[in-house]
């Protein structure tokens, strides 16, 4: 039972055009997994015969609400769950229909990798730059290409190498960032989904499976060299007999990693000290990594507060400004207005901010840049300029996605409107 | 050396980040404690996430007067050791004062009673987030759930106006008169709240594990035999070496045969079994959307 209780956990998202496939690999996963229960299975049997389908519906598996299965499409973000002895994984399953950018993004946001569906017979489409680029937007560090429907082309490779090439060329193009895996797969049929194929000798690269069971989890490497950043949760005062003057700084670990004795800076203060204690409820500890929730005691009593960040006083420093350039996607079907008040906020921290200014909006399914734009409505991408009423303390999306995020909230609805990736100082 | 953080630590780590930010964004939060299992952990990572201070909200007891003894004694046991401070809001009360009507027949069952009972007491504590421990790999309708899940001024949910969830951020802006739930586990598996209790030597109550049991078999599922059970005429009470896989009202509280007398034992099991735990669950079997008609309703 050992190894059950040390796996790691990976999250990935998936991305597809509608009926390119992704309910049935998903399905697929699950099932070849042995994920799923029987009841669950006979439920979808059912279904499936309900609907006069003649054999089981793999993607009905992943049908969530009453009103997707009268439309027949997913609407939203959904989470599926599973694990093989090596790995647990959360798959976060966004829709591919055109006006759900902002549902991928939601999904994209906490992945580790993307896998993205193109349909054998249509190769490369426009949505497939558009899946490619918001993976890359929110720095997913792998994308996993699924050429699916391979039984429908002979299991041909010349025209699978064809779509990688047309893809890597695009990627190019595109500007995508993230590490690119290919595979050519049948989620039908279950051809190197789970299973190893036997009609495709010609691919030496695994399945879809053992990619995700082996594939390096990236950001979460606890890494010695990232600067330590710790944002202030929730300040912890027992005021009790037993622990009278007892004052911990309770958060979860955002970026590198944190020692008894380390010198901590307070920003946006600037005040310093030394951490005295870490500690996990009774357990003390040593040393705490990235993405660790502990509570951290220091050596000096100073003025401390939710949304506070302390970092490591020798290390290098975040940014600082009341003006910032951020990649935003909007979210709402309230278009974005210049000028207008919005709540601005990241993990721990509120602010006050407006929106001065759009750079450009992105055409998603070409990435061309359109400038001279006043609004943003739901599902656009833009880079914009943002003025705050008080300094941010950041870094850029890129260095820290903890320290780079913030969401906008619509004061008026207490809506959450926008996402943004902070890029750097911009006036 | 790289450092690698194992999926319990990583799972325990975001559920802990989700129970401080409902301390720092609410003024009046509450855990819904029902004695399952779930709640159970919630609870036991909102000890972890506020030591050395008491854990900053009361645990609420929706109770529908068909409990197992075994849960009760557990629930008071916790909240002396934890020094907790109990609310428990009462499905006979409700029914006594008229705000829900008893369901008749063999099938009656006061799990969809709570509902009602539960937003009564939401209302009179004027509770503004409650804390509870569904998981999203539980059942379809969950799989969509926020960890912040908005509510509205009638304690209903809208599947189609959620807020989307980015990163680690929660956005837990309302309305006077609204509230959110909020679901700290959502992330965990079944198995994975067992391996927790597991490794963390977490005390459940005895029900959990094998016992000799009063029991009837209806549509292929153990319940328990007790006073509040209708009977059918060709149904028969019988004694068997059961536990519970979920532990909710009697009347919907599917019973496993099972010889588990320990967490390893019911780990191998739960390996081994090829049903979803809410399979046992008679309130899921209504209809292939009920969990998602409750939900709107305002259930937990
Ligand atoms: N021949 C073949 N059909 C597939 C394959 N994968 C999916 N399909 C079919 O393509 C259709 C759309 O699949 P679905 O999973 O619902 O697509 P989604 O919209 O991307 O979720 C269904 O009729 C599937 O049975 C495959 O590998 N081969």
């Amino acid at each position: 039972m050992n190894g059950y209780l040390d796996m790691e956990l990976l999250r990935f998202t998936t991305a597809g055009s509608v009926d390119d496939g992704k309910s049935t690999l998903i399905g697929r996963l699950l099932y070849d997994s042995k994920s799923i229960f029987e009841d669950q299975l006979e439920a979808v049997e059912e279904a499936s015969r309900n609907r006069g389908n003649e054999e089981i519906n793999l993607a009905l598996l992943t049908d969530g609400l009453r009103a997707e299965r009268e439309q027949g499409i997913t609407i939203d973000v959904a989470y599926r769950y599973f694990a093989t002895p090596k790995r647990k994984f959360i798959i976060a399953d966004t829709p591919g229909h055109i006006q759900y950018t902002r549902n991928m993004v939601t999904g994209a946001s906490t992945a580790d990798l993307a896998v993205i569906l193109i349909d054998a017979r249509k190769g490369v489409v426009e949505q497939t730059l558009r899946h490619s680029y918001i993976a890359s937007l929110l720095d997913i560090p792998h994308i996993v290409v699924c050429v699916n429907k391979m039984d429908l082309i002979d299991f041909s490779e010349e025209k699978f190498r064809a779509i990688e090439a047309r893809y890597r060329e695009m990627a190019i193009k595109g500007g995508i960032r993230a590490q690119l895996h290919f595979l050519p797969i049948s989620a039908k049929l279950g051809d190197n989904v789970v299973k190893d194929s036997g009609n495709m000798p010609w691919h030496h690269g695994g399945t879809l499976m053992q990619l995700l069971e082996t594939v390096p989890i990236l950001h979460k490497s606890g890494d010695e060299k990232e600067p330590m950043r710790f944002p202030v949760q929730y300040v912890i005062r027992p005021i009790s007999d037993k622990f009278p003057d007892f004052r911990g700084y309770a958060g979860r670990m955002a970026g590198g990693v944190v020692h008894i004795g380390d010198e901590v800076k307070v920003l946006p203060s600037g005040l310093t000290s030394k951490v005295k204690a870490i500690m996990q409820a009774e357990e003390n500890l040593s040393v705490a990594h990235t993405p660790e929730s502990v509570t951290l005691l220091l050596e000096d009593e100073i003025d401390i507060s939710r949304g506070d960040i302390l970092v490591n006083a020798n290390e290098a420093q975040p940014q600082m400004s009341r003006d910032l350039k951020l990649m935003c996607c909007w979210l709402n079907e309230a278009p974005m207005q210049l000028g207008k008040r919005y709540v601005m906020q990241n993990s721990v921290s509120e602010g006050t901010c407006m929106v001065k200014e759009i750079v450009y909006r992105l055409d998603i399914n070409t990435l061309e840049q359109q400038t001279e734009c006043t609004t943003l409505q739901m599902n656009d991408i833009a880079k914009i300029k943002l003025h705050t009423s008080t300094p941010w303390v950041y870094d850029s999306y890129l260095q820290n996605k903890t320290m780079g995020s913030i969401v906008l909230i619509d004061p008026d609805s207490n809506e959450t409107i926008g996402a943004g990736m902070i890029v750097g100082q911009g006036m | 050396m790289s450092y690698k953080l194992t999926h319990l630590k990583e799972l325990e780590s975001e559920s802990i980040y989700v129970l401080r930010e409902v301390a720092a964004q609410f003024e009046k939060p509450a855990i819904l404690f029902s004695g399952g299992k779930d709640s159970i952990v919630v609870t036991y990572l909102a000890y972890k996430a506020f030591y050395p201070a008491k854990i900053p909200f009361p645990l609420v007891h929706i109770d529908t007067g068909h409990n197992f003894a075994e849960t009760i004694t557990y629930r008071d046991e916790l909240v002396k050791k934890l020094g907790a401070r109990l609310i428990v809001g009462s499905v006979q009360e409700s029914i006594d004062t008229g705000r829900v009507k008893e369901e008749k027949g063999y099938y009656a069952s006061r799990n969809r009673l709570q509902t009602t009972t539960l937003l009564d007491t939401i209302d009179r504590y004027q509770f503004d987030a409650c804390i509870g421990g569904a998981r999203r790999d539980e059942e379809k309708a969950r799989a969509k759930e926020r960890f912040f899940s908005h509510r509205d001024e009638l304690g209903q949910w809208n599947p189609k106006n959620q807020r989307p969830e980015l990163w680690n951020i929660f956005n837990g802006k309302k309305n006077m008169g609204e509230h959110f739930r909020v679901f700290p586990i959502s992330n965990w598996t079944e198995m994975d709240v067992w391996q927790y209790i597991y490794q963390n030597n977490i005390p459940l109550p005895s029900i959990y594990f094998t016992h000799e049991r009063a029991c009837f078999l209806r549509n292929g599922q153990w319940l328990a035999a007790e006073p509040c059970m209708k009977l059918k005429p060709n149904e028969k009470v019988e004694i068997k070496q059961v536990r519970c896989r979920t532990v909710g009202d009697i009347s919907c509280t599917g019973l496993t045969l099972s010889k588990a007398h320990n967490l390893t034992d019911i780990i191998a099991e739960i390996a081994a079994t090829r049903i979803t735990e809410r399979g046992g669950r008679a309130d899921d079997k209504r209809s292939e959307t009920s969990m998602e008609d409750r939900k709107k309703e305002g259930y937990f």
